[in-house]
């Protein structure tokens, strides 16, 4: 088979992912008008309930679509795929935006400190500038209910560590190279965390299990330990604490 | 309500269903079997549905009790299962009454087994299923490996035939058949011809989240991070290391490394049930050969599973070939 450059792929293009799967690729940059487009067109292929469609999984900047070959075969749906790129795709679902509440620092957020030296300024303003710029859902991964958040101002942006850490806890607000995030279920990491959320991301005994989905965004509010706590009793007694607004 | 004691627990004994469908997109791994066409055989044999919940293990199985009387099947590989001592056949249905004691050992030239008990593991579901994955902690009991003590819910046992299959169940055989892409061309025409040479050896270092591959190395000439984007099973991932990385059912939903290909569904729970420093090679088919391959064997399995055959009853301590 022909290899061509990975330099010289056109997008968007549709590649296969096995036989029960397709990857439609609009682009392999970060940016938020290709995360819409995936966004929206996930959004095409529900409304549309084209038969053999298992399930899609919106990414940064692709889609994967499973299906059942015995119902419709790849070829196709590669087909109808393309004429619905085609066309112009813009997402229904009206934009809502969450209010994270974070405690800064404490334990959950241990790099809270170093980072601020890092970067040369005060743990107030490392704060300050963490919590005025809007991040986008650009997609839920790695672990259920985990947000990998885009927005995170220039001068925030962080390596990894070299050795990830063994266990951080759910509700952790990290940073990952240009990526923020929300950590939603305990387990290793290698990114920077800064603060924690009273708020569950995931909680399967909750008759909605996840919080946020692609497209959602989010802004994060400064508390102090005692509306922490005061947030902590309130969602464990299984009540409704979110801020969400339309936009 | 029926329950089964696990009295000793091999070293990744889970419950398992066929999997959690409709949550990849909220970062929801699928979990369910290693080898799919086992649990099914599995089930159907002890005359439960196609998704009521097994136990899978890997290498070992351990030893239950019941309190009340049921057919149970063990599949996978062939291995060593006894009831209070006496031998007895994987791939055929059994009685196990309350106070026997079933002890499953080792597999043979096969690493995943499956333990069917009629009435199927009752355990609450999560997100729809009641398959464990492990790294979430969701599903099963707790969502976590079972051990020695712990006790699960059974169905209820509905009065049916002991059976067994006609033949054994064929696997394909020959190389493991790969569809290539979706990143494929981060690859030169050397790699991927490495790639297709192989040969790769099964490595220690297999779960089932993952299984990594040793052989020839494979880069990519443009680097190993990609902006990440969901995975398959099957999906064959290449870090830096340039060893493939094939994942399996518990594999995480999105991945950051360029996947060279991905294995054909018919392929997958062979190179699951692969003994580790076993060699596979790859040969490459079109995703429409691979899809084909998948409808056939999907037909196959259907009749076989429809034609299981009753065993007679009064055979000797029921251990009839």
């Amino acid at each position: 088979m022909g290899m061509t450059q990975a330099a010289s792929i056109q997008f968007p293009r549709i590649a296969p992912c096995g036989d029960s799967a397709l990857v439609v690729e609009l682009s392999d940059e970060i940016d938020e008008a290709t995360n819409q487009r995936v966004v929206a067109l996930a959004e095409a292929l529900a409304q549309r309930a084209i038969s053999g469609i298992v399930e899609t999984v919106p990414t940064y900047r692709s889609l994967l679509v499973i299906y059942d070959p015995c119902v419709v075969r790849g070829r196709g749906l590669s087909a109808l795929l393309l004429d619905l790129l085609a066309q112009d795709l813009s997402s229904s679902t009206t934009a809502r935006q969450l209010t994270v509440p974070v405690h800064y620092g404490g334990e959950v957020g241990l790099d809270l400190d170093e980072l601020a030296e890092m970067k040369q300024m005060t743990r107030l303003e490392l704060i300050a500038l963490h919590s005025a710029a809007q991040y986008r859902v650009y997609m839920i991964g790695f672990a259920p209910g985990f947000a990998y958040l885009g927005g995170l101002p220039e001068q925030l942006h962080t390596p990894r560590l070299a050795v990830p850490r063994q266990r951080i806890e759910a509700s952790a607000i990290g940073i990952g190279g240009k990526q923020a995030s929300i950590n939603s279920v305990p387990g290793p990491s290698g990114w920077r965390f800064i603060g924690r959320t009273p708020l569950k991301l995931f909680d399967p005994s909750r008759s909605e299990p996840f919080l946020l989905r692609a497209g959602d965004r989010i802004r994060f509010r400064s508390i102090n330990l005692e509306e922490a706590a005061h947030l902590d009793a309130a969602v464990a007694c299984g009540k409704t604490v979110e801020e969400w607004e339309a936009l | 309500m029926n329950t089964l004691e696990v009295l000793q627990a091999g070293p990744m004994l889970t419950v398992q269903d066929l999997g959690r469908a409709g949550f990849l997109h909220l970062g929801v791994s699928g979990a369910g079997p290693m080898d799919r066409p086992s649990m099914l055989f599995a089930n159907r044999l002890v005359g439960n549905e196609d998704g009521d919940a097994t136990l899978e293990f890997a290498h070992v199985g351990g030893s239950f009790t019941v309190e009340q009387p049921v057919r149970f099947a063990v599949t996978g590989g062939a291995v060593e299962i006894t009831i209070d001592g006496e031998r007895r056949h994987s791939w055929e249905s059994h009685h196990l009454r309350p106070g026997q004691v079933l002890k499953i050992g080792a597999l043979r030239q096969a690493v995943w087994g499956y333990l069917a008990l009629s009435g199927g593991i009752r355990t609450p579901p999560v997100l729809n299923a009641r398959s464990t994955h492990v790294r979430s902690g969701i599903g099963g009991l707790d969502g976590r490996r079972l051990a020695a003590g712990d006790r699960l819910p059974l169905g209820v046992t509905e009065a049916g035939a002991l059976l067994a299959l006609r033949r054994p169940l064929s696997r394909p055989t020959g190389p493991v058949r790969v569809v290539p892409g979706p990143q494929t061309d981060h690859f030169g025409d050397q790699a991927w011809k490495a790639f297709l040479d192989g040969p790769f050896r099964v490595t220690a270092s297999r779960d089932r989240m993952a299984q990594v591959l040793d052989g020839p190395q494979i880069l990519a000439f443009a680097g190993h991070d990609i902006v990440s984007d969901g995975t398959v099973a099957g999906s064959i991932q290449i870090p830096s290391s340039g060893r493939p990385i094939v994942l399996m059912a518990e594999r995480q939903t999105t991945g950051g490394y360029p996947k060279i290909a991905t294995v054909a569904s018919v392929d997958l729970p062979r190179l699951a049930q692969c003994p580790t420093a076993s060699l596979v090679r790859f040969h490459s088919v079109s995703q429409d050969e691979a899809e084909d391959l998948l409808i056939a064997q999907s037909q196959q399995w259907a009749e076989a599973l429809a034609s299981l055959e009753v065993k007679p009853e009064n055979s000797p301590s029921g251990s009839s070939i």
